[in-house]
């Protein structure tokens, strides 16, 4: 079911308020619910988060623009709370990084599937494979340091294999900038990607820098340090694809309706009600501030917002697995490789002196991604299951 | 074999502590002391805290039973319902419990190669043949869940909760800073409560008749409680080096 974005008018801003109670809602099961309700919590704390950064750095550049975002940047900030709250204590911080990797996988491989631009879908698809490989080094950093089985987060959506090796991803930051879609001739649903990883990815970089340091084995503070160094490259990827000639107004109606895009995706697929209610709820709110943003870009820069925003947004996120179409993006472009804004196979592009200088110079001492998932393959129940038949050979 | 790459602990400049700060910490103090005493009784967030536990969900549930063959008939006759239930995701704890077992006993033979053992101390052959007993456990639970047509790949609530207990042990035995005899130490909780779920699932068997089952477990409950006491002893003579050693001055207070 497509949103209509001019048509639904949400709750307005005034009566947009909560309780410390509800706040803090009781969390989602870590074995009963569906592990794409823990990929829609994660994915929808970061786009709050991205919200809330976006309009403090607004309020910093604007200042006509201060009161309303003050306004609306509180009710994001308890929107987040009572969404990442959702997570349930029993996952551990690395149960909890198989699931952003999972969301990085998922939701990317979606919005890949759906990009009506095929060189913007050309870079989901690059950043795909990165997070791919992510999720099986992780994988195998739980299996060796405490033998658990990733698959209990996973709920067998996500394949857990090698992809474009995180010890390869290293690249010189020229080679991370892409081309921007153009803020007059792409399609509102590009923006609505673009935003949407962004802030996704930008969250995935903040959570790995903050529980890296808890860790203390050494590889796994290691594995931290360098997957989060590959997510503040997804990041510089992903924010240069957002025109840089839209105005502020212009970026905060494309906010809000990007965050009311998700939550309406999500909407559709939840399947427990009482998290599903609070999904239909931030909706409300977020049309609510689209209205009212809506009325600010026609006071204060005298356009229309149909010039930026469609009557309806039609594709939403699939929070379905994705296996067939990874698989075959895998199976044709994990060696492809980035330099300047291009992307291609690796022999296209004599592959680039400048990323390679970068990378052999980062993995200089070694690279824990490697070392954390030397030989590793995955099996159901873990790769001790293999080891039980080796003895009983 | 005596350790020789020991990690002994030093007296030194330590913060934590009031009296590292002369002054700021006596101002801290007095702050403290010009307080009247506050009365500790019926918190709210006590009675709050009473209040979520009654109506709170629970963790999850336990994955049902799809296919029951050989083994599965008699013990789905002994344990119907609840029981079933409960026998089910106790087997699940166990199953987690071993497997991590295993890597738990690796980061102990790290601490060993990396610093080597004490008189009395374990050995490599002794810390590897109790990992080799954790991968046996785990692949008997694992025939055991399979026969009874449940699923060995699944978290139970139990084995949810055993991974929530264990986490502060695996940070002890992961961190390099760490001894051997600090690894041991937290080693001892695992193999403690390993060897209490071995004796509550001969307890469940015994008591639904399922003779064969109990006498599978209480062979691996005579293997945990034989760890238990290994490791108790390693720990007690590395208490006793540190006892000797302290007996020539107080300048270093345990040597691992």
């Amino acid at each position: 079911m497509a949103l209509k974005l001019m048509e639904e008018k949400g709750v307005p801003l005034e009566r947009q308020r909560f309780t410390m109670r509800e706040l803090t809602p009781a969390p989602m099961s870590k074995l009963d619910d569906d592990a794409f309700t823990r990929v829609r919590i994660i994915l929808m704390n970061g786009i709050e988060m991205g919200a809330s950064r976006f309009q403090h750095l607004a309020a910093a550049f604007n200042e006509d623009l201060r009161e309303p975002l003050a306004r609306v940047r509180r009710v994001e900030h308890h929107q987040q709370t009572m969404v990442n709250w959702l997570l349930s204590p029993d996952d551990s911080p690395l149960d909890i990084t198989l699931g952003y990797e999972q969301v990085a996988i998922e939701v990317t491989a979606s919005i890949a599937e759906h990009e009506p631009d095929d060189y913007l879908a050309q870079v989901y698809r690059f950043g795909l494979l990165e997070d791919f490989d992510h999720l099986y080094r992780y994988s195998a950093l739980a299996d060796r340091l405490e033998g658990k089985d990733a698959n209990n987060i996973l709920q067998s959506y996500t394949d857990i294999l090698p992809g474009r090796p995180t010890s390869f991803e290293h690249r010189d930051p020229h080679d991370d900038l892409r081309d921007h879609y153009d803020r007059k001739a792409a399609a509102p649903l590009s923006k609505v990607h673009a935003l949407t990883l962004f802030m996704g990815e930008y969250q995935t970089h903040n959570y790995y820098l903050t529980i890296g340091p808890m860790y203390t084995d050494p590889i796994a503070r290691g594995l931290y340090a360098e997957i989060a160094s590959i997510e503040e490259q997804h990041v510089t990827q992903y924010g240069s694809m957002c025109d840089p000639d839209e105005t502020w107004l212009e970026k905060w109606l494309l906010y809000e309706a990007t965050e009311a895009y998700n939550y309406h995706s999500c909407m559709q697929y939840e399947g427990n009600p009482r998290i599903r209610a609070i999904w239909e709820r931030c909706l409300d709110y977020e049309l609510g501030h689209l209205q009212l943003v809506m009325g600010l870009f026609k006071d204060i820069e005298r356009r229309d917002p149909a010039e930026v925003l469609p009557e309806e947004l039609p594709d939403m996120i699939d929070y379905t697995s994705h296996r067939e179409f990874i698989r075959k993006v895998l199976d044709k472009e994990v060696d492809y490789t980035a330099e300047g804004h291009r992307i291609g196979p690796r022999e296209q592009f004599n592959d680039g002196a400048r990323s390679a200088e970068y990378r052999d110079h980062l993995n200089k001492d070694g690279s824990f991604s490697d070392m954390v998932a030397e030989n590793y393959v995955w099996r159901p129940g873990t790769e001790l299951v293999d080891r039980i038949s080796r003895q009983a050979a | 074999m005596e350790a020789t790459r020991s990690r002994g602990q030093t007296m030194g400049h330590n913060r934590t502590g009031i009296m590292a700060s002369p002054m700021d910490g006596r101002a801290l103090e007095r702050t403290a002391s010009d307080a009247p005493p506050p009365h500790t009784e019926s918190l709210v967030a006590t009675q709050m805290r009473e209040q979520l536990a009654r109506q709170g969900d629970r963790l999850g549930s336990v994955p049902t039973i799809t296919t029951a063959r050989g083994l599965a008939e008699m013990a789905l006759h002994a344990l119907q319902g609840h029981r079933l239930a409960s026998f089910i995701d106790k087997l699940g704890e166990r199953l987690a419990f071993e497997r991590s077992g295993v890597r738990a006993y690796e980061a102990v033979l790290v601490k060993f190669e990396a610093l080597g053992t004490w008189q009395g101390g374990p050995t490599r052959d002794l810390l590897r043949e109790q990992c080799n007993e954790e991968l046996a456990h785990f692949h008997m639970i694992k025939q055991i869940m399979e026969q009874l047509g449940a699923d060995p790949t699944a978290m139970t609530p139990s084995a949810d909760v055993a991974a929530v207990q264990a986490s502060g042990v695996f940070k002890v035995l992961a961190d390099p800073r760490t001894s051997l005899s600090q690894a041991l130490r937290a080693l001892l909780v695992l193999e403690d409560v390993d060897a209490d779920g071995w004796d509550m699932l001969v307890e469940v068997a015994a008591s639904t008749r399922q003779d064969q089952l109990a006498s599978r477990f209480r062979d691996a409950l005579a293997t945990e409680e034989m760890h238990k006491e290994r490791v108790r002893e390693w720990l007690s003579h590395a208490a006793l080096a540190d006892a000797q050693r302290t007996g020539d001055g107080w300048q270093q207070a345990s040597m691992h």
